[in-house]
């Protein structure tokens, strides 16, 4: 890493820090523990704590519940079932289904019938040991396949076609199909889901909610209680991680405390212990994939079926657009020549599964890495040759729904990781290697991401800022983005110093709150900065317009010959220092508040035709991943990592590093030892940190080189950037890639063992035996 | 109870017994820097350092505050994110994190702070003397971080080990008298902690309702994940005679309180595979914490050192509080699924086992889905010893074997079977492993859970024993380092 390291030390020294590698804006109260979260708040006197009784059924009918002792138990002061809710029980994000509380029904095991109040959290949980439900049990769906085979879906099907994709695979040279099956992904946020709400005299309530979308507790909240948007204000200061599990669960620990607030006229904190967290919240989809392709001789695809089943759980939630993002990346990088691409959104009665970091993507795109290693593995070239021979270029650049690739990446950084990283001698050491060792197996494998970038839903493709300078020349800056640790806040505020020309000391960011940004979209699908920021550059412009038009008049220059910047306002060679501007134009009355606005251009997609650009852009990278397996147990390490990324031109080097590197070992989790399991009662086994294994320091690469592509968007964005939070987590794949490289080794690599995610050493184990046997049966 | 909390001296009367340091510090001090991730041990957010005075000098640990009870602070030192940087400066392992970028949403970072503080305190005190880049990670392994990936916390931590300073240290002149003058007494009635065997013998006969506790790294989580309060409990940890090591008439006898960690000092210097099997087992900072005792007394089908001891023919002693004493092999003291020959009123004081038993082969191995801080799907446990055979000539055939298991069955086990299939058989044949491999097959039927399902702990179980069978005949013949990836 080192070159990048160097050129961060380098622009920290040399760079002005408007635009370079700057320390998170809480870096200093994160390493002193004084960066407040909500449950570091001082609690108000009265303050109430909630418990929830959850569910011992999957699927079935309450007949009864008794709250008699619970109400009576030491410290409650409220208990309250679904019917106590005074306006609308549903806490759906878009599509209806998920409800506060369970009423008539239950829907998963786990679901949340109860919420007890009690003067502290302790005492909540105790009386929730107290509560009886009595279940008319039914029998639950808890697969994707049984929900697919009874067509169960939560909401209908969508398929994406180009050409005639069946009869370009009959009539293709050669032709193979296969299926995948990948679970999901636990979010494992460090901070667990909380909220905290204080009711207001107007029969309303401010909420402090750890979520990545406050316009959307505000709506919720003020829907349960029955009172208009105005009467609820949601306050979010930081996250302590989100990665999507706060898009659209977290608001209903918002709207369970503010019915508690409201009835009982007292502070309420609901904050999930973590099995709670990992029992009640949904994570990222299983998707059971299954796909047939026809190629050439040379590897090149000539037609791709696919059928993408998510594993939504009990209701829609956000799983229409995480099934859709998953068909609109079952290309990745590239080009089938006809397609078509279904995806399924399957019901179970399982927790109601949500975004998480790639929405989707991930399980589209692992799904094409399969194929094209099984296409290699099946005419017999290394796996990068038949990638590069398939990728996006020239004038075959056009997606199966239809959006045509304007900006070309892949093949020239394809190139250079290639070089960077030694791929094709080392590919001569490991197939040596792999010779001469029984019991250790080397692999190795090169996979790129184009990860779409904007929201799918069109309309959420916009963003508001609240821009203040105050007399003293200090700016604040309110925008509708969430800090969740991805540094969104410490790339605002640089933008508006960038943007006014002055010290970034000088802009202060805000807590995202809804009365200062109304209407705001999730921070999510990677866009926070590009909406975000555009707005809040959209807010400086015109407060910059108004100073420098008051500096034209006050100083008698012409505007042409009058510039802001080193936090100097200069005229000619005069230089006003930026404060004294500030209160010139106050004394002078101009207004120095403005709001700023931005919409995403160009895109659209026609779901009814199933073509159009959803995507504005595309961020790009590769990764190179090595691993060695013992094949007597299938452990594995992962030994070296070169990754290659495209972020246009950086805002913040450092923070986008941190994303990079945090995506990929996010992502490397999520394909090796991050399991989650049900029993077949669909009670989840996998409900603590301790039978749920996310990557420790000692599972990183000790070779771990990063390095960005340089080149600028071809779009216009913000400063020309490029979004950065998802795009890394799929640079992961490379090593599920090279795991399975390890074991087709065992069959000359001329079969592709099958594999699923996560590919624990278990399952690494059985994907090498199959690759023995395959062997064996063939000699 | 008196304790020092960071620089001030604090007394409290009397604490419930299952207050936890984490819920003390945050509701009843406002000191809310310490962080709840999982409340069970398992991510460190709740990382502090516990300082106990030892002779002239204070011996400081990272702990879980989540599952360390509040009375175990009593007479200690106990150091949070808020009271580290001196005279206006960061400590170190601030400063790193803060330069190398190390943080991204902040909430594991006092706890990753703390850990590193403590790595900097014992470099400084010359407890550890690693400054590499695999200590660093042994520092951080109860550390979970969900946003940065690690690196730029390693890099941090490298750069601090590098240029330690002595200005950060903790343990001020003032701190170590401060310690010596609450050396005495300062107990609690719920929390009782008895300094001898006598006085434990005395407090559990007055107390037969009170549980006890070691380090309480297991029986903590009762209090936080099923809430079910503890009301009284007795301390075994500040028990001396629980503490002692002795080899005498050929065999070793270490005291059940010893922790992890005491456990990593002891067998440093005797067996590299037994050291490097401790650090597979739990975090830095459950290790600090939880004992020897701990671990067989729990019970539990997949810990890790029963099937070790097993294998080294280990006995236990339990003791109750009239001072009597019983012996019985290992093996016995399993009765089934989280069930041991543990009565009312007794407790677990001493392992034993033959000094001699070290001195063979034997071979350890952990499956898990992760590497650090994980539990076992599978954990083997082998010993081999051969003796020239009988008269003829100078063939060797094996003469002891053990072969034990975790994760395997209700209990940790020993296959005898397998055992039989080898002993007395040449090591080089291989006919007799595989009777021995087919022989775990026919004893054992491990179940299939959220770690690992039935065929595959079967399967690995048998590989493990080849494994071991050909580690051994290849250091025999090569005197060669065993092809792992652990190794």
């Amino acid at each position: 890493m080192r070159r990048l390291q160097q050129a961060l030390e380098h622009a920290e020294k040399n760079g002005s820090r408007s635009r370079e590698a700057v320390a998170h804006e809480s870096a200093l109260k994160h390493v002193t523990g004084r960066a407040q979260y909500l449950d570091d708040i001082p609690e108000w006197p009265d303050m109430l704590h909630v418990a929830t009784v959850g569910s011992e059924q999957a699927c079935a009918l309450i007949e009864h519940i008794d709250l008699e002792a619970a109400r009576r138990a030491s410290g409650v002061v409220d208990v309250i079932i679904q019917a106590d809710i005074p306006g609308s029980a549903d806490v759906s994000p878009v599509f209806g289904g998920d409800v506060l509380l369970a009423g008539e029904r239950v829907d998963y095991m786990g679901q949340p019938v109860v919420a007890i109040a009690a003067t502290s959290l302790e005492a909540a949980r105790q009386a929730g040991k107290l509560v009886k439900i009595h279940y008319r049990a039914q029998s639950p769906r808890l697969s994707v396949q049984e929900a697919l085979k009874h067509e169960e879906f939560v909401l209908p099907s969508h398929t994406i076609a180009s050409g005639d994709a069946g009869t370009a695979i009959a009539n293709a040279n050669q032709q193979l199909q296969g299926e995948l099956y990948l679970r999901g992904q636990e979010h494992f946020y460090l901070e667990g889901q909380i909220s905290i709400a204080q009711p207001n005299e107007d029969g309303g309530v401010r909420v402090y909610s750890s979520s990545q979308h406050p316009a959307e507790v505000q709506k919720l909240v003020a829907q349960v209680l029955g009172v208009p948007l105005h009467l609820v204000q949601a306050e979010v200061r930081r996250m302590g991680g989100a990665f999507g599990g706060k898009e659209s669960q977290a608001a209903a620990l918002a709207c369970m405390a503010a019915v508690f607030a409201v009835r009982n006229q007292r502070p309420v904190k609901y904050r999930m212990p973590r099995r709670d967290d990992m029992t009640q919240t949904g994570k990222r989809h299983d998707f059971w994939n299954q796909y047939r392709v026809g190629f050439d001789s040379d590897g090149i695809i000539r037609g791709v079926e696919m059928d993408l089943a998510g594993l939504c759980g009990h209701s829609a939630d956000l799983s229409d657009g995480v099934v859709d993002r998953a068909m609109f990346h079952a290309d990745n990088a590239y080009f089938y020549e006809s397609a078509r691409i279904s995806g399924h959104r399957c019901r179970t009665n399982t927790v109601s599964n949500t975004a998480f970091r790639g929405f989707g993507g991930p399980q589209g795109m692992i799904t094409a890495e399969a194929i094209l290693d099984d296409i290699a593995r099946t005419v017999g070239a290394d796996p990068l040759d038949i990638r590069k021979r398939n990728l996006y270029h020239a004038d075959r650049n056009t997606t199966p729904y239809g959006q045509a690739l304007e900006e070309e990446v892949l093949p020239q950084l394809i190139e250079q990781l290639e070089q960077t990283a030694d791929y094709r001698a080392r590919r001569e050491q490991i197939r040596a290697f792999n010779k001469s060792s029984p019991q250790i197996k080397k692999g190795l494998a090169l996979t790129p991401v184009k990860f779409g970038i904007s929201f799918t839903s069109k309309h959420l493709n916009q963003a508001g800022a609240l821009l203040h300078i105050y007399a003293d020349g200090s700016i604040h800056i309110s925008h509708g983005g969430t800090e969740m640790g991805q540094g969104l806040h410490t790339k605002i505020a640089q933008i508006v110093a960038r943007g006014f020309g002055v010290d970034l000391e000088r802009v202060r960011v805000a807590a995202t709150a809804t009365d200062q940004v109304p209407n705001a979209s999730p921070t999510a699908a990677s866009a926070g900065t590009d909406l975000n920021g555009m707005a809040a550059l959209n807010a400086v412009d015109i407060l910059k317009r108004r100073l420098l038009t008051f500096a034209a008049e006050n100083y008698g220059a012409d505007i042409e010959r009058i510039s802001i910047r080193d936090d100097h306002c200069w005229i000619g060679e005069r230089a006003i220092p930026f404060a004294e501007l500030v209160k010139g134009a106050y004394m002078n009355r101009i207004s120095l508040s403005a709001t700023g606005f931005y919409r995403t251009p160009k895109i659209g997609y026609d779901r009814a035709a199933a073509r159009g650009r959803p995507f504005l852009y595309f961020a790009n990278g590769a990764a190179a991943s090595e691993v060695e397996v013992d094949l007597s147990t299938g452990e594995y390490r992962v030994t070296r990592v070169d990754i290659l990324h495209d972020v246009g031109e950086s805002l913040n080097p450092a923070i986008d590093l941190g994303q990079v590197e945090g995506g990929f070992v996010q992502g490397m989790g999520w394909v090796t030892s991050e399991e989650l399991l049900w029993n077949d009662q669909g009670r989840i086994i996998s409900d603590s940190p301790a039978n749920y294994k996310i990557p420790t320091a000692g599972d990183v690469p000790e070779i771990f080189n990063v390095d960005f592509f340089q080149r600028p968007n071809a779009e216009e964005t913000v400063y020309r950037s490029k979004a950065v939070g998802e795009p890394p987590l799929m640079l992961a794949i490379s090593v599920w890639c090279a795991l399975r490289d390890a074991c087709a080794s065992l069959a000359a690599y001329r079969y592709s063992p099958p594999l699923g995610v996560p590919a624990t050493p278990e399952q690494v184990y059985f994907c090498a035996r199959a690759a023995k046997d395959f062997s064996e049966a063939k000699s | 109870m008196k304790f020092i909390l960071n620089h001030d001296l604090v007394e409290e009367t009397a604490p419930a017994a299952d207050t936890t340091l984490l819920r003390y510090l945050r509701e009843s001090q406002r000191l809310c820097g310490t962080k709840e991730g999982c409340a069970s041990g398992d991510c460190g957010a709740c990382t502090v350092l516990l300082g106990q005075l030892k002779g002239e000098r204070i011996h400081y640990r990272t702990v879980n505050a989540c599952i360390t009870p509040l009375a175990a602070a009593n007479r200690r030192h106990l150091v949070t994110i808020e009271a580290l940087g001196s005279g206006g400066k960061l400590h170190p392992a601030q400063q790193e994190i803060l330069d190398n970028h190390g943080s991204q949403c902040g909430f594991c970072t006092p706890g990753f702070v703390m850990s590193l503080a403590g790595l900097h305190q014992q470099l400084l005190a010359g407890d550890c003397l690693q400054t590499d880049r695999a200590q660093v990670c042994e520092a951080v392994s109860g550390n979970l971080c969900r946003c940065t990936g690690y690196r730029p916390i390693i890099d941090a931590g490298l750069k601090m080990v590098q240029t330690l300073d002595e200005t950060h240290r903790l343990d001020a002149r003032i701190l170590i008298e401060q310690l010596a003058s609450i050396a005495e007494a300062h107990t609690t009635p719920y929390y009782l902690q008895p300094k001898s065997r006598e006085e434990l013998e005395k407090a559990i006969a007055s107390n037969p309702d009170a549980r006890l506790i070691a380090g309480g790294t297991d029986l903590l989580l009762e209090v936080t994940q099923q809430c079910r309060p503890i009301k009284k409990m007795i301390d075994l940890s500040g028990v001396k005679e629980l503490h002692r090591i002795e080899e005498r008439k050929g065999f070793i006898h270490l005291g059940a309180a010893l922790t992890y960690r005491d456990l990593e000092t002891f067998f440093a210097e005797r067996s590299s595979r037994i050291s490097a099997l401790l650090e597979r087992i739990g975090s830095r900072q459950i290790r600090n914490r939880g004992t020897l005792g701990g671990n067989i007394a729990n019970a539990s089908p997949i810990a890790d050192l029963p099937p070790l001891l097993l294998a080294l023919d280990a006995c236990v002693t339990l003791a109750d509080s009239r001072g009597d004493e019983r012996e019985m092999p290992l093996a016995d003291f399993y009765k089934g699924y989280k069930a041991t020959a543990l009565e009312s009123g007794q407790y677990l004081a001493k392992v034993s086992f033959p000094a001699n038993a070290l001195n063979d082969f034997h071979w350890l191995y952990k499956v898990s889905k992760r590497r650090e801080d994980d539990i076992s799907a599978v954990m083997a446990a082998i010993r081999l010893r051969t003796n020239k055979s009988n008269g003829s000539g100078n063939d060797e055939v094996f003469s002891e074997v053990r072969i034990a298991f975790g994760g395997m069955a209700a209990t940790p086990v020993r296959v005898a079977k397998a055992e039989l299939a080898l002993l007395g058989q040449a090591p080089q044949d291989e006919s007799a492993l595989e009777a021995a491999v087919t022989a775990i097959a026919e004893a054992l039927l491990p179940i299939g859970d959220v770690r690992a399902s039935a065929e595959y702990r079967l399967q690995v179980a048998q590989n493990l024993l080849r494994t071991a069978w050909q580690t051994f005949n290849r250091e025999k013949s090569e005197n060669s380092a065993p092809e792992t990836l652990h190794a």
